[in-house]
């Protein structure tokens, strides 16, 4: 099988360092990939590089076998990538259901649309996403008034509304009390489950990767130092020590 | 040689007071936020202060010397009332209602200083000492000149040393940036801010009262300085002082080789510099990302289609409007066509504003060139009225099309200097162009054709045009275009996310915005039957900022209430001697009182109406 | 020392904080736990006189400091840490400290710069670095030490794990115990329950505004459904 996403010798640099040194790997159709480290390990400059918003110095990212690099974050979109963000980036002048209708109008081409109503297009469709993630009943409120979990999934909505084949999303539980994180990767992982859809996620609650992720990506320096299972990762001396440290901060490492 | 020695000399002497004026409005902008348009008025009383007390002590070079800088002082002491009483109850508020504010200010200290000094135009004296010109190279160069060179940089070193070495300066330095986070490390962001304004205002008053020696003391100092300091401070960097030295040099001594080549070119040179080097460094030359934004504001509510009872209530008043000719006399027709141009206007530039999230300081321009185009065609062209009136718009929109593509580039108080810049280039254009546009005498006999002259024909016209405009940009706001406009200016990143093209996105309401601003505009030439280069200029984009938050810039309904109003105040307040005090202090009432406009003041009352019937 | 009694905060017409209760005592840490949303940030700012549109009691050392300015706040002796770290980008580290530097108070430690840099050795070689060329968890530990320069008696940490590395987040936990022995009182909002143990005495839990539970962690992890039901961990 091919893969949905190959990366190949992503490389960045700011100012003479190394932000991201020479990084390779692939992803499946439905699989669940996460990419961990410290901070300023690259992970973020890596994420933009995949989704347009930073422009690499060299290497390549192909999606289903066409080539990213060069296209605008807005192109990529179209190509079938979605995106989620660390804080959430949403309409909050709109209600729920119409910050999922821009979605819908932007994938239905009808932006430079001047005469339409844009509150009475696609409003099935919006529905049925928000269906999916369980926001239906708040589908009116102002976005403004949710609470930052309910944004959380709405983002979620939002990023499925073009039915993407690959989901990056940047710290998706940044933020959430920790049943709240389990719960919205659950969710996420059943409709990835469900669509066919690959993911790879940045996230630092070791609970939520290693409960989740079906491979792991470790990130040091702008360099892969790592990859493998939950188990391998755990497990790796030089992950132990540039970034899981003792493992008394969370409970997957055992907690006394 | 010796000449353009003496050119950079004279420009580099320009560049001290334009530096001390821009630093001080840059100062004041980084600690609290504010595009402090009354700076001007400072630097305007500095020299008239100056003035008096130079003239009245006549004590030589240490008298001299000592009236400056006391006259410097007065002025700070007279920046902290004006901070006391009115911007410290406005640090929190859009930077919109802070313009419009310092707007206000403006209007209160042209008439005060009217009425203390008089409108002639005062000469001032030579400074003792320096009064003469020395020789360099064969050319004579005013030993007061030299001065100035040197008082630039001292100004620059002892406010860097301020910003640098001493506490007071660290906690102005960490405000810049963070203002609640000082307060809560303990420091008092009261006084911080009253003493950054001080400062602020002592420098333009320095400025001001450096003048008196070489230019003449008038009512128009403020205005005239006003635009030039603003842009200095933008290539800059807003809040960068240094930034400010360097940009201030950098257009004086660009300006005193430019006229040598283009005497005209003045007026137009410091706003294209600028324009220039915010398409390379979008937030000047020191500036930083971030720095472009005044108050935060809460999110807006999401839009509501008219209920039953609203849109029978809007049919009813357009109705009557329709109806009016039959009831009203004619000079109340006049002033009703002068209410929808006004309200066209105003619902274009808070279509800009509102629905797209970019102020405009300068929207002023696209209403000018529809009036000259519409004129223009008649006049050049030998056009027909209705052709002219269809084509002139266009004329805005292709002067959008080309402003717009630099403006939508930036964001925040950036964007909203360019869009004033791009405004003051055509005032420029329109002003000095004596060949095409008439220049100050501007074109007269825009006439409407024979069968349209009766003012009740062309009230009927003016209805269609301007009610027509309106609807269509109420269409448009409510359309998947506005809606995704509106999605912009709420997350630029999440709509570039949903594969929106964020600036092709704004550039087209920019562009769809001047359109219409344009179409108010020709409606206004043939209404008037001429037109003057007022029509692009400062005031009249003022007006249009007036009248979207004496409305309430969140309220579709608000930019037709505020139109309407401030159409109908303005025709009674301009009658009166002093008008420009009743209209500052009615702008100071509503903004500190009505932060949300009439329409928020009813919304309001609505609700107080409803809980009391309940 | 700090009395928090009926602490009620509204923000447009969602109300945000119902009746919420809790103190801090002399020298103690003590936790608010909860999730994302739940109020822990808003009762710390509140308490920093930091939200408007509150209404309650807030008492430390027997004055009331509800709706006083923040800046006299910090003056009679508490420190905040905020939970996004803002620190000065453009200022050097320490002038960073400079804006923290208080006078120094009679019933509270004195913090000076060679104490500090004591505490936090990465920040004594950056010390002319600016703000931003810090990493994140050099930022953390700035945020922390340009707090203490005030010398205050009692600091109130918004979510110190936040977004940080769980290495960085064991130093944090270092860096709480050497406050407590050095007699200060923490009260320290987080929902990391595990970090939360391992640094704090005591805990409360408020979940939508409201205070839930007051008590120690042994009766917490005695009753699981408690911080299930409120936590969901």
């Amino acid at each position: 099988m091919s893969a949905v996403l190959a990366v190949d010798a992503l490389a960045k640099s700011f100012g003479g360092v190394h932000a991201v040194d020479d990084v390779s790997f692939s992803l499946d159709k439905g699989e669940f990939l996460a990419l961990i480290g410290p901070n300023g390990a690259g992970k973020t400059t890596c994420f933009n590089m995949l989704n347009g918003y930073l422009k690499p110095d060299g290497g390549s990212v192909k999606l289903n076998g066409r080539e990213l690099i060069g296209l605008p974050p807005r192109r990529i979109w179209r190509l079938g990538v979605g995106r989620t963000f660390q804080i959430t980036a949403t309409f909050l002048s709109m209600t729920v259901r119409e910050n999922v209708q821009m979605a819908l109008i932007s994938h239905h081409r009808r932006i430079y649309d001047l005469f339409s109503r844009a509150t009475r297009l696609y409003v099935d469709e919006a529905m049925a996403l928000l269906d999916l993630v369980s926001m239906s009943e708040q589908a009116e409120r102002p976005c403004s008034e949710l609470a930052y979990g309910d944004l959380k999934r709405l983002e979620l909505a939002i990023a499925l509304a073009h039915e993407p084949d690959l989901l990056l999303m940047d710290e998706p539980t940044a933020g959430m009390a920790p049943s709240e994180r389990i719960a919205l990767m659950a969710l996420t992982a059943g409709i990835v489950e469900k669509r066919g859809v690959s993911v790879v996620f940045t996230e630092h609650d070791m609970d939520v990767v290693f409960a989740h992720a079906h491979r792991i990506l470790v990130l040091n320096r702008g360099q892969l130092i790592a990859e493998g299972t939950g188990d391998q990762i755990r497990k790796n001396p030089l992950v132990q020590e540039v970034y899981l440290g003792g493992g008394s901060v969370f409970e997957g490492a055992g907690h006394a | 040689m010796g000449f353009y020695l003496a050119q950079l000399l004279t420009g580099l002497a320009n560049a001290s007071s334009l530096f001390l004026i821009a630093s001080g409005l840059s100062i004041i902008f980084g600690v609290t936020r504010i595009v402090n348009f009354a700076h001007g008025s400072f630097y305007m009383v500095g020299a008239y202060l100056a003035y008096s007390l130079v003239t009245w002590l006549d004590g030589g070079i240490l008298g001299f010397w000592f009236s400056i800088v006391l006259a410097a002082l007065l002025v700070g002491v007279i920046g902290l009332v004006v901070e006391l009483i009115i911007l410290r109850r406005i640090y929190h508020a859009p930077e919109l209602f802070q313009l419009v504010a310092t707007f206000g200010v403006v209007l209160i200290v042209q008439d005060a200083t009217l009425a203390i000094w008089g409108a002639e135009d005062l000469l001032g004296p030579r400074a003792p000492g320096l009064d003469s010109a020395v020789r360099i190279l064969g050319e004579p160069i005013p030993e007061y000149d030299l001065a100035l060179i040197a008082i630039g940089p001292a100004v620059l070193l002892a406010i860097w040393l301020v910003f640098h070495r001493t506490r007071w300066g660290v906690l102005v330095r960490a405000a810049t940036q963070d203002r609640e986070m000082v307060g809560a490390l303990g420091v008092n962001q009261a006084w911080l801010f009253s003493a950054t304004f001080i400062l602020g205002s002592f420098l333009a008053g320095l400025g001001g009262a450096l003048q008196i020696p070489r230019e003449a003391v008038s009512l128009q100092m403020d205005l005239s300085i006003i635009g030039e300091a603003f842009v200095v401070t933008v290539i800059g960097g807003m809040g960068s002082v240094s930034g400010a030295f360097i940009a201030a040099v950098l257009i004086s001594v660009l300006n005193a080789f430019a006229i040598l080549i283009f005497p005209q070119i003045s007026i137009v040179l410091p706003f294209v510099v600028m324009a220039v080097v915010l398409i390379v460094r979008p937030y000047g030359i020191f500036g930083r990302p971030g720095s472009e934004h005044g108050g935060t504001e809460d999110p807006d509510q999401p839009l509501r289609l008219l209920s039953g009872k609203g849109a029978m209530m809007l049919a009813a008043a357009v109705m009557a409007l329709a109806l009016s000719p039959v009831f009203v006399a004619d000079f109340t027709m006049i002033l009703l066509v002068d209410v929808m141009v006004a309200t066209l206007f105003a619902v274009s530039l808070h279509f800009m504003m509102g629905v797209g999230g970019m102020v405009s300081f300068g929207h002023a321009a696209y209403f000018g060139v529809g009036a000259y185009a519409a004129a223009m065609a008649v006049k050049l062209l030998g056009l027909g009225m209705i052709p002219a009136m269809l084509l002139a718009p266009f004329g805005a929109a292709l002067a959008a099309l080309f402003f717009g593509w630099f403006c939508v580039r930036l964001s925040g108080v950036y964007l909203a200097m360019l869009t004033l810049a791009a405004a003051q280039i055509l005032w420029g254009v329109t002003f000095q162009w004596q060949d095409v546009t008439g220049g100050d005498d501007g074109i007269l006999g825009v006439w409407p054709a024979a069968w349209a002259s009766s003012d009740r024909v062309y009230f009927y016209i003016a209805f269609a045009l301007c009610i027509g405009g309106i609807w269509a940009l109420r269409r448009a706001a409510h359309s998947p275009f506005g809606y995704v406009l509106r999605g912009v200016r709420d997350s630029r990143i999440r709509a570039e996310a949903i594969g929106v093209d964020t600036r092709f996105h704004q550039w087209m309401g920019f562009t769809v915005a001047g359109a219409f601003a344009g179409l108010a505009g020709v409606v206004f030439a043939f209404s008037k039957g001429s037109v003057f280069p007022d029509a692009l200029g400062i005031a009249q984009s003022i007006d249009g900022l007036i009248m979207v938050l004496l409305g309430g810039i969140h309220a579709l309904a608000g930019p037709i209430l505020g139109a309407a109003a401030f159409v109908l105040i303005e025709d009674w307040v301009t009658r009166l001697d002093y008008w420009r005090v009743i209209f500052g202090g009615i702008i100071l009432v509503i903004v500190l009182l009505a932060p949300d406009g009439i329409a928020g003041g009813v919304n309001r009352l609505m609700r107080l109406l409803r809980r009391d019937a309940a | 020392m700090l009395d928090v009694k009926t602490l009620t905060a509204r923000y447009g017409r969602a109300q945000i904080l119902s009746d919420v209760t809790l103190s801090v005592g002399e020298n103690e840490v003590v936790a608010l736990l909860g999730r994302n949303g739940a109020g822990k940030s808003t009762t710390i700012k509140s308490v920093m006189g930091l939200v408007q549109h509150v209404s309650g009691q807030v008492t430390y050392d027997g004055q009331a400091i509800l709706g006083r300015a923040s800046h006299m706040i910090c003056r009679a002796g508490l420190g905040y840490v905020p939970e996004e770290r803002r620190i000065f980008g453009e200022l050097t580290v320490e002038e960073n400290l400079e804006v923290g530097r208080r006078e120094p108070r009679a019933d509270a430690p004195e913090w000076t710069f060679e104490h500090l840099f004591e505490l936090f050795p990465n920040l004594a070689e950056r010390r002319r670095n600016l703000g931003k060329q810090l990493s994140g968890g050099e930022q953390q530990m700035l945020t922390i030490a340009r707090t203490l320069m005030g010398n205050p008696r009692l600091v109130l940490l918004d979510e110190p794990s936040e977004g940080i590395a769980p290495v960085i987040v064991e130093q944090m936990a270092t860096i709480i115990g050497e406050l407590k022995r050095e007699g200060l009182s923490v009260l320290i909002s987080e929902q990391n329950l595990h970090f939360a143990r391992i640094v704090s005495d005591r805990a409360y839990i408020i979940e939508k505004g409201q205070m839930r539970y007051e008590g120690s962690f042994a009766h917490l992890d005695a009753h699981p459904d408690i911080s299930t039901r409120y936590l969901a961990v």
